[in-house]
C-alpha cells in the first residue's frame, strides 16, 4: 500500500495545497509536484478532480485523492508506520482537532480572506475585527489542544498543526495590507511562539512561500479599486 | 464503568439523524434531550457547543463532540467492536469522506433553495439538486449501498436527507424518481433497517416543519 508513485497538483502559493506538502514532508515521502499554471487548469487536474476541479489533488499509484483535510488524513494511514502520527491517538483528540480544522476553513479563514476582498474602511475594519474575535478562539484552542506542549497535537506537528499553519504567509500578507497585527505576543502569546516554532519546523521551512512574493500574487488576485 | 451518552437534537435536521443511526448501528444506549431550536436553546446547548451554538451535539462521558460528520467518525472510533462505518482501506475511506464532504457543501443549501425561494431561483435549485443527486447516484452504482454489501459511513451522511426529498418535491415542484430512480430504491432499502426507521421522521412531519419555517421567516 505504501508503495507506489506520488504526484502531487498544487501551486506554490496555495494554502490547502501547502498542507498535503507538509504532511508528505512528515513522512518522508517523495513526490512529484506539477505546478498548475496561474489562470488555467491542467488536463490532470480536470480530469483527477472532476467534481471540484480544485487543488490539491494527490495522485497516489494513478488513483487521486482530493480534498486537504481527507489528503492528510489518507497521508497518516497509508504511510502510518513513517514518522510521527499525524492525527492524535486518542479518538476525542481527535474529533476535536478536526473540530477545529473545519472551523479554520469555514470560519476564521472565510472572514481573513474577507479583509483582501471588502469593499471600503467601514467593511475592511468589520472583518478585521471578527478575525481577531476569532483567533482569540483559536489561541483557546491552543492552550487546550496542547496541554502545554509545543504543537497543537503536542511533541509533534500534527493535524490541526498543519490546518492553521498552512495559512501563516496568507495571514502575514493580510497583516501587512490591513495593517493590523492578529498573531501578538500581548493578545495571542501562545498562537505567536507556536507560529515561530511551526515556521521553523523543517518540514515546513523549505515550503513557507517568501512573503513578498505572495504579497505580489495577492494583489494579482484581489486587486484593489482603482481611485 | 458505564458510558453516559446523551444526544442535544432536533426532531427534523438530518444532521442529527445520522449520529442518531450511528448510535443505533453500534448498539449504544442514551439519552435523547430534544432541542427548541426556534424559541430556546437550552443552557446545556449553549454551555457544550459554545462556538456554533448547533445541533447536533453528542455528550460522552460530560464531553461534547460537535459535528454531525465528525459525530460519526468518534462514535466509530469509540465503539470500534462491532458495524464498521469507515472503510478499512485508506483510499476507500478518503472516498467516503470526500462524497460526506460533497453532500455538506452542496445538498444542503441547494435543498433549502427548493422550498425557499421561486421562480428562476427556485426552478435553477431543482435542477442543480437533480445534478448533485444523479452525481451521488453514479457513485452508488449498481452497489446496494455506498459502502457495498454492507450499511455504512456515506449511506448514513446520506439518508437523513431522504426523508425530506418528498418536502423538496412537493414544494420545488419537480420529482426525482424519474431520473435517480436507483438512488430511490437504495433509500427504500435503508428503510429497512432499524437504525434508519427509528432516526428518519415521517415525511408528512417534515412538510408541515416547512411551512411553519416559511411562517417565520416570511417566505411564500
Amino acid at each position: 500500500m505504501a508503495s507506489g508513485e506520488v504526484k502531487l497538483i498544487g501551486s506554490w502559493a496555495s494554502v490547502f495545497v501547502m498542507r498535503a506538502r507538509i504532511a508528505l514532508h512528515l513522512k518522508f515521502i517523495s513526490y512529484e509536484f506539477l505546478q498548475e499554471t496561474y489562470g488555467s487548469k491542467s488536463e490532470l487536474l480536470l480530469k483527477s478532480n472532476p467534481v471540484h476541479k480544485k487543488m490539491p489533488v494527490l495522485i497516489h499509484s494513478d488513483k487521486p485523492v482530493c480534498e486537504s483535510n481527507i489528503i492528510v488524513q489518507y497521508i497518516d494511514d497509508v504511510w502510518n508506520s513513517s514518522g510521527p502520527s499525524i492525527l492524535p491517538s486518542h479518538p476525542y483528540d481527535r474529533a476535536i482537532a478536526r473540530f477545529w480544522a473545519a472551523y479554520i476553513d469555514d470560519k476564521w479563514f472565510i472572514s481573513l480572506r474577507s479583509i483582501l476582498t471588502a469593499q471600503g474602511e467601514e467593511e475592511t475594519k468589520a472583518f478585521i475585527a471578527q478575525v481577531e474575535e476569532r483567533t482569540e478562539l483559536l489561541e483557546k484552542a491552543f492552550i487546550d489542544c496542547s496541554k502545554g506542549k509545543l504543537f497543537f497535537n503536542g511533541d509533534h506537528i500534527g493535524y490541526l498543526d498543519i490546518a492553521l499553519g498552512s495559512f501563516l504567509g496568507w495571514l502575514r500578507v493580510v497583516e501587512l495590507d490591513a495593517n493590523h497585527k492578529f498573531l501578538d505576543e500581548t493578545k495571542t502569546p501562545s498562537l505567536t511562539k507556536w507560529a515561530e516554532r511551526f515556521c521553523n519546523d523543517p518540514a515546513v521551512k523549505p515550503i513557507m512561500p517568501e512573503i513578498t512574493k505572495l504579497a505580489e500574487f495577492a494583489r494579482k488576485l484581489f486587486p484593489k479599486p482603482q481611485g | 464503568m458505564t458510558d453516559e451518552v446523551i444526544l442535544l437534537n432536533f426532531w427534523p435536521s438530518m444532521f442529527g439523524m445520522r449520529t442518531m443511526i450511528a448510535l443505533q448501528e453500534k448498539g449504544v444506549k442514551y439519552e435523547y434531550r430534544e432541542e427548541d431550536l426556534i424559541n430556546n436553546k437550552s443552557p446545556l446547548l449553549l454551555e457544550m457547543n459554545p462556538i456554533h451554538k448547533k445541533i447536533p451535539v453528542l455528550i460522552h462521558n460530560g464531553k461534547p463532540v460537535c459535528e454531525s460528520i465528525i459525530q460519526i467518525q468518534y462514535i466509530d472510533e469509540i465503539w470500534s467492536n462491532k458495524n464498521p462505518f469507515l472503510p478499512s482501506d485508506p483510499y476507500q475511506r478518503a472516498q467516503a469522506l470526500f462524497w460526506a464532504d460533497f453532500i455538506d457543501k452542496k445538498l444542503y443549501v441547494c435543498g433549502r433553495k427548493t422550498w425557499s425561494t421561486k421562480g428562476e431561483e427556485q426552478e435553477a435549485a431543482t435542477k442543480e439538486i437533480l445534478e448533485i443527486l444523479k452525481t451521488l447516484q453514479s457513485e452508488l452504482g449498481d452497489k446496494p449501498y455506498f459502502g457495498g454489501d454492507e450499511f455504512g459511513f456515506l449511506d448514513i451522511a446520506l439518508i437523513g436527507y431522504y426523508s425530506w426529498f418528498p418536502a423538496y418535491q412537493k414544494f420545488g415542484n419537480f420529482s426525482i424518481e424519474p431520473e435517480c430512480s436507483k438512488l430511490m430504491a437504495w433509500g427504500k432499502r435503508c428503510m429497512q433497517r432499524e437504525s434508519v426507521a427509528k432516526s428518519l421522521p415521517d415525511s408528512e412531519k417534515v412538510g408541515g416543519f416547512i411551512l411553519q419555517l416559511k411562517k417565520i421567516y416570511g417566505i411564500e
